[in-house]
């Protein structure tokens, strides 16, 4: 069938079966590759767009059931979005490929609780499997963007100099 | 550093001379006799390299591209690699790239294991002296270009940040010299930095050159590579290894709009079509029969019950190998009372369940054949393209991109998913490139899991409490069996950890022997590789043997590394002991301490039982991994490793019902979550080492760690992973 869909603030024609996953229009039809297949069961969250703010799993969404709504993608982000520059500040990318969807959640939370605590940011991500590990990052990436912590600039480098200074040893980790 | 093939294992492990000659000689022509396997696997290839060498481009702005051999699957390696290149080149690091190195063995072969392959946590460690001479020549080149131009002697000109000045005040950066330097004859003789002078390497400017492209969704994968005409494949796999296709009624699958073509290839039936989708519905529409004569049909149960007669003697027809034996240990075998401890371990088959499914885009026309994907092991692939098109390997182009993730399982012998999609591509012909997509379901059940392992220790205690004499015995299935790159001797990636292990080496009478039943499971490394259960196995037992004896375990472990000599096993446990200082209140410690590829990591890990199940809060960890490149990104692998690991401790089990893989998405194969993870703290021990591995070495050590803590709040020690078991 052909709809329109609202992609990133565009209509954008698209012809596809209305069974098929949005996941699959966005990345084989529109070559929007950014969104991620991970699981295809709504388990790890690579897949991650938002419906009217909303994070949802594109890879279980019908486009039939998506209608009018505004489709966001990591693409519809501008690239220095905050928690994409907390993102770069922290190293959190590992080998990469969840952090669309990751990051697609993060904003989320942030836009309905930007002061989010612990417990918000383990409900808001819990869906969203890094096998890296980068979660400790992306926790502190979170709460770095929802300005919690210094938000410009090298913060480890005071943890360091202390530190070495006091041991020879350099530690990160602590209290990130 | 994520992967892992130990380089002290494979230091042998080079594909062998006859099966690349016998590849070459597939083309029926061309047989380079007298040539060295790295010629052979290059022999074909049109790599250009340019005036300062294979890893390093200059550009006329004066950016720096320092070209990785090593695949970039999340280690950080890209980081590391230009990080040593930019110090000894004095280059500006805001103006330093990376780019990924095409297929070339004979100039991209890991000098560990004598092919192009990531893998035993070697990237840094086989590069440090080769990257240091390319980045240290580089700039000889540009002060020799400088002093010729001004007229004065090299030893009045300095480099920083990509600018060379001389003593006048006269100043000229890479990009103005870049001509004439790049006609100066490259010094056959350079003179590295002392590493006291070092100005980037170990300081946090050394951090991801790829962290804006993986947040913005710019990053390129396999999954991503979008090319003209390019077709979708997905492939029918048997639901049981080592069944054939008996039947194919393909009719209703090519009625599925978009599907191209449905045939047959060695590991199961393809459809190829326009898009993903279509392919996967056509798969749906498929009519299949396997003839499964030949299939493995037991369950890991069946498999495990047989590991533990073997372990146990009660099944004679494995061969067991020696791989420790000092002393006479017969006294041991039947020795009974309150010095003695005997216990038996058991570790499941564990998926790798990288983020990114396997997948590969293939096009192949004639005997050309173009890959583009995530390759961990060039070579390999290059040989496994090789033997389907036949043609000389070197000819077989591989444009790497970032994969999705590995842990190792990119890099096998078979490389089982490329060489799929080049029997696809094949079949298609004329050039046209086919993207092989698995599912998680396909990525699941395709196996080259994490052996199941079975342990049985047997200890004798000293009238003071120490090992007098240790019998262990091992059982798991051979990684390297069949490969062009096993060895002499036992597998090494079965026993390493246990073997060289400082406890054995402070006990007086040792009997080791490994046993490695054939099973139709495939297997292969999975991050940390011997030491996922090696490491378990040699530090839970410490623990258990500290309490026999009535001793404290760092302690008891203080004592044995002494013993031992293990200088750096006690620096690491010490300092982390010390960087942990007073515990949590309401947490229990654990500690544990263990050496993979070259790096030695001691954990101590706070633990407290929630409705049963294990949580982990902080874990203080030290390294000892030589110089530290880049300290942010061991730390980034140690917080990773620990959880990866920790994952596999707490959930990670794959299982099978008389053959048939039960786990095939993560529904049930558990991985670790946001709320589930602990904090790491990283504490790097000094060292003026050459550099050694990270991205294996923070996986094995979480999960004894766990284990000893949880034997210190219940005193029940762990006999089985993982912890939280679905069908317990």
């Amino acid at each position: 069938m052909a709809v329109t869909l609202d992609i990133n603030g565009k209509p954008t024609a698209i012809q596809a079966a209305p069974e098929t996953p949005l996941l699959w229009v966005l990345r084989d039809e529109l070559g929007m590759t950014g969104t991620k297949f991970g699981c295809g069961v709504a388990q790890c969250g690579a897949c991650t767009v938002h419906l009217d703010g909303q994070p949802i799993r594109s890879c279980v969404t019908p486009i039939a059931a998506v209608g009018t709504a505004k489709i966001t993608t990591i693409e519809g982000l501008s690239g220095q979005h905050p928690v994409q520059q907390a993102w770069v500040r922290h190293d959190v990318p590992q080998c990469g490929y969840c952090q669309s969807g990751q990051i697609m959640s993060a904003c989320a939370l942030l836009a309905q609780k930007p002061k989010p605590s612990d417990e918000d940011i383990d409900n808001a991500m819990a869906g969203n499997i890094c096998r890296c590990g980068a979660y400790q990052r992306i926790r502190a990436a979170i709460k770095d963007a929802a300005d919690f912590g210094p938000p410009q600039g090298d913060k480890h480098a005071d943890i360091d100099e202390a530190i070495v200074a006091a041991s020879g040893a350099t530690n990160r980790g602590a209290g990130r | 550093m994520n992967a892992p093939v130990s380089p002290k294992d494979l230091a042998q492990a080079r594909p062998s001379r006859r099966d690349v000659v016998v590849a070459s000689a597939l083309v029926g022509g061309t047989l380079l006799v007298g040539c060295s396997p790295a010629d052979i696997m290059s022999a074909g290839s049109k790599v250009e390299v340019g005036a300062f060498g294979p890893f390093i481009k200059i550009a006329p702005d004066g950016v720096v591209t320092v070209i990785s051999k090593h695949v970039e699957f999340g280690q950080g390696n890209h980081a590391g690699l230009a990080a040593i290149v930019a110090e000894e080149l004095d280059a500006d690091w805001t103006k330093v790239q990376v780019e990924q190195a095409p297929a070339n063995a004979k100039l991209y072969a890991n000098g560990a294991l004598g092919a192009q392959l990531t893998g035993g946590s070697s990237a840094i460690a086989n590069s440090w002296d080769q990257l240091r001479k390319a980045g240290a020549g580089a700039r000889a080149m540009f002060v020799q270009a400088a002093a010729n131009r001004w007229n004065v002697a090299v030893g009045e000109v300095t480099v920083k940040d990509s600018v060379l000045t001389h003593t006048s005040g006269k100043t000229a950066g890479f990009g103005e010299l870049l001509a004439d330097a790049a006609k100066v004859p490259p010094p056959t003789d350079v003179k590295l930095k002392d590493p006291k002078t070092f100005t980037l390497i170990g300081t946090d400017r050394v951090r991801r050159k790829d962290a804006q492209a993986k947040s913005d969704g710019t990053a390129r994968y396999t999954q991503d590579v979008r090319l003209p005409d390019m077709l979708t494949a997905v492939v029918a796999h048997a639901p049981r290894f080592g069944a054939k296709v008996k039947s194919l009624d393909a009719v209703d699958a090519k009625k599925v709009p978009g599907v191209v073509d449905v045939f047959e290839i060695p590991t199961g039936v393809a459809v190829v079509a326009q898009t993903t989708y279509a392919a996967r519905m056509g798969r749906e529409a498929l009519k299949l029969e396997w003839d499964e004569d030949k299939a493995e049909k037991r369950g890991s149960a069946a498999i495990a019950q047989l590991f533990h007669d073997v372990a146990a003697g009660r099944n004679t027809e494995t061969k067991w190998e020696a791989f420790d034996q000092r002393g006479d240990a017969t006294a041991l075998a039947s020795a009974k009372g309150e010095k003695v401890f005997e216990t038996t371990y058991e570790f499941p088959y564990l998926a790798h369940a990288t983020m990114e499914p396997m997948n590969c885009v293939a096009a192949v026309d004639g005997g050309k054949v173009k890959l583009t994907f995530g390759s961990q092991g060039q070579t390999l692939d290059q040989l496994a393209a090789a033997k389907i098109v036949g043609c000389l390997p070197g000819s077989v182009e591989i444009e790497t991109l970032f994969a999705g993730g590995s842990f190792g399982r990119r890099a096998n012998f078979q490389s089982d998913y490329v060489a799929e999609c080049v029997h696809v591509a094949k079949k298609v012909g004329k050039g046209r490139p086919v993207k092989l997509v698995w599912t998680r379901e396909d990525d699941m059940r395709a196996g080259y899991f994490r052996p199941l392992t079975i342990h049985a220790v047997k200890v004798q205690l000293d009238k003071d409490g120490y090992p007098a004499a240790w019998r262990h015995r091992i059982v798991s299935q051979s990684i390297m069996k069949g490969s062009p790159m096993g060895g002499k001797g036992p597998d090494q990636t079965a026993i390493e950890g246990t073997a060289g292990s400082p406890y054995l080496k402070a006990t007086p009478i040792v009997d080791a022997q490994v046993a490695l039943p054939d099973v139709g499971v495939p297997v292969l490394w999975w991050r940390s590789v011997g030491a996922t259960h090696t490491a378990f196995v040699m530090e839970h037992t410490i623990d258990q043997l500290a309490a026999k004896a009535g001793k404290d375990p760092i302690e008891y472990r203080r004592a044995l590394y002494t013993k031992a000599g293990a200088d750096r096993h006690l620096a690491a446990l010490n300092l982390a002991v010390e960087k942990a200082s007073a515990p949590t209140v309401g947490w229990t410690r654990g500690v544990a301490v263990h050496e993979s590829f070259g790096s030695v990591v001691a954990q101590v890990a706070e633990v407290k039982l929630e409705d049963g199940v294990p949580r982990v809060g902080r874990v203080v960890t030290a390294i000892d991994c030589g110089v530290a490149i880049s300290p942010d990104q061991i730390a980034a692998q140690m917080e990773g490793g620990t959880c990866y690991g920790l994952s596999a401790a707490l959930f990670g089990e794959v299982t099978l019902t008389d053959g048939q893989i039960d786990q095939t998405n993560f529904d049930r194969y558990r991985v670790l979550r946001i709320n589930e993870v602990p904090m790491v703290e990283t504490n790097i021990v000094p060292s003026g080492n050459p550099p050694s591995g990270v991205g294996g070495p923070g996986t094995p050590v979480i999960g004894p760690a766990v284990a000893n803590a949880l034997f210190a709040l219940n005193k029940t020690a762990t006999t089985r992973l993982p912890f939280v078991r679905s069908e317990s």
